[in-house]
């Protein structure tokens, strides 16, 4: 080791070990990544057997019961439908308004940047202090109650920077020549805006509303908090009833599993109907993004 | 409101290009046309000047949700260290809301809250971390193309599924290891956690990783050293940045976690150390007293705002942390 030039038999000698060094960690390495998809697919394989022989008509169509083989999650189907319906526009409003606003219209200045900012910050607010939010403001401030237009704002609330910075992603990615033709034809940036960079932008802000949208029907820390009642309810038919949804259903079978053991395949059928729901979202978000996504 | 103004605003644009066309159908005289286009094209203008300040109020809604969340949690969090002293719920060891002379000491909660997150950092830390050095460093680029997407739809199963695994699956399973484990432990949803926060760390570490030029890499190759050397002395060193904010952002996740240790850490309110036992974390805390019947005006009803508050600010700091690491000590190439 005190040599002062290179040893050629000593570098020889720890090569070997090196290069075994080398495909050992390797190992380990790929061991890692596999070691997180392994727990899903316990986590799916388990779920599935627990719950899969409780999904039938009647599971899937059946008011709530504390019979538990009686019961059924139509209403908590229902909630969360209603949750969508609410969620959907707000999300696509507001969200799409802002990505335009940030892009195409702010000035490059301090407002842009304090908005922009602000935006950031918010995707990293626990979800559990938007339910707060949402008691004080649309349960209690504004006295909703906890009815599902509550709920549908705050979820919308929560997941706002997930459209926004998609858009605004999706609408970055539409060249400038595009515009720049349309400015030449002497239209309006107004019209410009609505008729050749929004509909390029389309697919891509699909996408993402898409994605948050399945980010908000699978959320149950806000909800918790709005104080939705676990009692028997008729089914949700407008925005100003009260409701339960898909994950309150879940928690609500799981935290009692420990009185009722069967609970716990109720909770996970359940999961089952979520999880499909999730997916079917997905492969739809997946499908317009091949499917309409122009490479300019 | 606004959405059916939108929707007026994309029906008269439609209205002008189909101007000409119904015109002709009535026979106007062709000075009733150009006065009527004026007019069409004054109302315009003034939509056109309109839409800035439109889309701006859209803008600030996102800054009011803001304005909305410290406003009311600072407002009601006033109101309880108007009953509850701010030292003695700070420093207070004994968190007994509901009780006859209740006392509202924060400590259990935030202890609780750290140590379900070093247990989820030690499961995701080291995990994520080589899960990004295998698929920035060593993976083909085909193998890359599979593993990425799938280790993603960890991120995306709901946390409610998470918690319900923790509770039916693995706590179960580590009672065959620790036959004392209680049914309600800290450990169990910690390491789910883990698990939840790993393709967190995974991605953007390997994002922080990938981008540091290949020259770099094939310099440390062309001296001889092998891929592992190259990794742990050429590449982690000049991506450590974009490493350690993956890692504060995982910590501030995990912080932030809610439904994994609301259902499988139980609701006891100890002051203790041992994994085994049950722990509330603050998230859990605001479940358990929300989801109740804490009526408005109460000081359990204002400790949530409390909590939520601490919770807020804890994990504002770590977001701002990670973003002011990965600016700062970004290594520019």
């Amino acid at each position: 080791m005190t040599t002062k030039y290179m040893d050629a038999q000593l570098v020889e000698k720890r090569m070997s070990s090196r290069v075994r060094k080398n495909t050992g960690w390797k190992g380990l390495f790929f061991a890692s990544t596999l070691f997180g998809l392994v727990v899903l697919a316990i986590l799916l394989v388990r779920i599935f057997t627990q719950g899969m022989e409780y999904i039938n008509i009647d599971f899937l169509m059946n008011h709530l019961s504390t019979d538990a083989s009686r019961a059924g999650i139509m209403g908590a189907i229902l909630g969360t439908a209603w949750l969508m319906v609410v969620v959907i526009p707000v999300t696509m409003i507001i969200g799409v308004g802002t990505a335009i606003y940030l892009e195409l219209y702010a000035k490059k200045g301090k407002l842009q940047s304090f908005i922009a900012t602000n935006i950031s910050n918010l995707a990293g607010v626990p979800s559990i202090v938007y339910g707060l939010l949402g008691l004080t403001l649309f349960v209690r401030a504004l006295e909703f109650g906890n009815v599902i237009l509550a709920g549908g704002l705050t979820l919308s609330l929560l997941v706002l920077p997930i459209v926004i910075v998609a858009a605004q992603e999706a609408l970055r990615a539409v060249p400038g020549q595009l515009s720049e033709a349309s400015y030449g034809m002497g239209a309006t940036k107004w019209q410009t805006v609505r008729r050749i960079i929004l509909p390029a932008a389309l697919p891509g802000i699909l996408t993402g509303a898409i994605l948050a949208l399945s980010r908000a029907i699978g959320e149950t820390a806000p909800l918790t908090v709005l104080g939705i009642p676990a009692l028997l309810i008729p089914f949700p038919s407008g925005i100003f009833d009260t409701f339960t949804a898909l994950p309150m259903q879940i928690y609500y079978w799981t935290i009692d599993s420990s009185l009722v053991a069967e609970y716990a395949n109720l909770a996970a059928a359940t999961i089952i109907v979520l999880l499909i729901l999730l997916f079917l979202l997905n492969s739809i978000a997946i499908l317009i993004r091949n499917k309409f996504q122009q490479r300019y | 409101m606004i959405k059916a103004l939108i929707f007026l605003l994309f029906k008269e644009m439609e209205g002008g290009c189909r101007i000409m066309a119904t015109s002709n159908k009535n026979r106007m005289s062709v000075s009733e046309m150009i006065e009527q286009q004026k007019k069409k094209r004054k109302f315009f203008n003034q939509l056109e000047r309109l839409i800035p300040s439109l889309l701006l109020i859209i803008a600030s809604i996102s800054v009011l949700t803001t304005i909305g969340i410290v406003y009311t949690l600072f407002a009601e969090s006033v109101a309880f260290f108007r009953n509850v002293p701010i030292l003695d719920f700070f420093t207070g060891t004994i968190l007994k809301p509901l009780s006859q002379n209740p006392e509202f000491g924060v400590l259990p909660l935030l202890n609780g809250t750290i140590i379900s997150t070093v247990i989820a950092m030690l499961v995701a830390g080291p995990i994520g971390m080589m899960s990004a050095i295998y698929l920035s460093e060593y993976a083909p680029d085909n193998v890359r193309r599979v593993l990425k997407p799938l280790l993603e739809i960890l991120a995306g199963v709901p946390t409610i599924v998470y918690g319900f695994f923790a509770f039916t699956f693995v706590t179960p399973l580590l009672r065959m290891i620790f036959p004392s484990i209680e049914a309600t432990n800290i450990l169990s949803p910690g390491i789910i956690m883990g698990v939840m926060i790993i393709p967190m760390i995974a991605s953007l570490s390997e994002d922080a990783m990938s981008s540091v030029p290949n020259s770099i890499r094939e310099g440390a190759l062309a001296l001889g050293s092998t891929k592992l050397e190259t990794t742990f002395k050429v590449v982690i060193p000049a991506a450590l940045s974009g490493i350690i904010a993956s890692f504060v952002l995982g910590i501030s996740r995990a912080i932030g976690e809610t439904m994994i240790v609301a259902i499988a850490s139980g609701s006891s309110k100890n002051f203790t150390f041992d994994i085994t036992q049950s722990m509330q974390t603050m998230t859990a805390y605001i479940v358990e007293v929300a989801g109740g019947e804490a009526a408005a005006g109460t000081t359990i009803y204002y400790s949530l705002y409390a909590v939520a508050f601490t919770l807020f600010v804890f994990t504002l700091i770590m977001n701002l942390l990670a973003k002011y690491i990965s600016r700062k000590f970004r290594e520019e190439y």
